[in-house]
């Protein structure tokens, strides 16, 4: 194995299913109907797909999220904007905690 | 490169992709016999001559093209709309626009059926060298396919060139003042929307949504429908996916989205196809293969009764496009 990631590793995804069948099909029926067309439309979800995607640095998820917002209508201008999104919050939940830091800094300095 | 121009050159199959089954393999084993049904319409490209060299085009359309059709092979178009009743006729090209012919077979060939069609990039048609085009298409109650990638003008452009998209919205909004695409007009403005890559398109039914939005909101612009359709993977768009290293995860891809309910509504089942010179195809996209209908070298002026239930397509893999997914209308 020369890395753990590889393309072709992701349409093995549904092989996940071996050993423990029931939970597969829950998990993936649930999938399904989350990226249903429902108050969000699907291309608004496969937006925050690619930005949790990126959160979470799943390269199966950026690969397969980058190519279903293409699919689903969305250009790359408002994909980049999706994945600052991300970083902000993720960002900005490293910084708000320095709110505990300053707390704690304040409780044991003179 | 690898480009592919003749049906002599397949190997196993047409891509040479390994793993990617022949189309008529992959026929065999659903058990379906693609076969014709009765013909009702007549496509008809009328040159490979474009303002534009739009990078998915499967024909290599383009400026500097002279394959265009002449005045004898219109009047043999002209005549044969004439021996046989279609319900539907097509005119498509290049840009149909620029053929110098264009007026007469519109003028001619709109008696001749219910529903003619001119499929437009939307910059040739608004030229201002195309003056008197518009008012005679409206006059005559022709049906425009406008093709607009994308609402974004990067995108759009990344595939049509630059400078594509202002023009293209003011093509869309001149239609719109002349009648095309209101509600309770006889005027049909319809949009097609290709992919901007080597992807599939998306529901038909969402972008049509989308785009009915945000064009009624960003620019007032109205139409009747939009169809989806996937880049057929030959001519300059087979070009760029050899150059980028896509061809293979592409063909794949269409094959993996095969869906035998497209077959019922093929176009090739229908519908004849004229070339510029005058050949006839069981499609546009066959004029790039020089995939002969019938796989004989036929004219338009030789054709005494048309292809009829049960007569054969002349397939190969670039049909995989027209069944992926929801399939080509």
């Amino acid at each position: 194995m020369d890395t753990y990631y590889h393309p072709k590793d992701l349409p093995k995804f549904a092989e996940m299913s071996e050993g423990a069948p029931e939970l597969a099909e829950k998990f993936f029926d649930y999938y399904s109907a989350v990226f249903a067309e429902g108050e969000l439309t699907q291309r608004e979800k496969s937006l925050i797909a690619l930005a949790v995607a990126h959160a979470v640095q799943c390269p199966y998820c950026i690969d397969a999220y980058t190519q279903d917002c293409l699919e689903k209508g969305s250009n790359v201008n408002e994909m980049t904007e999706a994945i600052h999104v991300a970083t902000a919050i993720r960002g900005g939940a490293s910084l708000v905690h320095g709110v505990q830091m300053r707390n704690i800094a304040d409780k044991i300095s003179l | 490169m690898k480009q592919l121009h003749a049906v002599n050159n397949l190997c196993s199959n047409l891509y040479q992709v390994p793993n990617l089954e022949t189309f008529r393999n992959n026929l065999a084993n659903h058990g379906i016999d693609l076969t014709r049904k009765k013909c009702t319409t007549l496509q008809v490209n009328v040159g490979q001559l474009c303002n534009q060299s739009c990078r998915h085009c499967h024909l290599d359309a383009g400026p500097l093209r002279k394959e265009i059709m002449n005045e004898n092979t219109a009047s043999e178009v002209i005549k044969l709309a004439g021996r046989f009743r279609f319900e539907m006729i097509d005119i498509t090209g290049g840009a149909p626009e620029m053929n110098p012919h264009i007026t007469t077979l519109v003028s001619k060939l709109a008696p001749l059926t219910n529903t003619l069609i001119l499929r437009s990039n939307l910059t040739a048609i608004a030229a201002e060298k195309q003056n008197g085009l518009l008012e005679l298409l409206a006059g005559k109650r022709v049906a425009i396919i406008a093709s607009l990638p994308s609402l974004n003008e990067a995108q759009s452009e990344s595939q049509r060139g630059e400078n594509t998209f202002a023009p293209s919205i003011r093509a869309l909004r001149k239609l719109n003042a002349l009648g095309y695409g209101l509600p309770d007009s006889d005027l049909e403005l319809n949009l097609v929307c290709n992919p901007t890559g080597a992807f599939l398109p998306s529901s038909q039914e969402q972008v049509e949504k989308r785009f009915r939005q945000m064009l009624a909101r960003k620019w007032g612009i109205l139409f009747n429908n939009l169809y989806v359709f996937a880049n057929v993977p030959l001519g300059r768009f087979l070009t760029w996916l050899e150059d980028s290293d896509n061809l293979e995860s592409y063909i794949l891809k269409l094959a993996a989205h095969f869906n035998p309910c497209t077959l019922e509504g093929l176009m090739c089942r229908s519908l004849i196809s004229v070339s510029w010179d005058g050949y006839l195809f069981d499609c546009d996209f066959n004029q790039s293969l020089q995939l002969y209908m019938g796989n004989r070298r036929k004219h338009v002026s030789e054709l005494q009764s048309l292809p009829g239930p049960g007569d054969t397509i002349a397939v190969s893999e670039h049909c995989y496009t027209c069944t992926a997914g929801s399939g080509f209308t």
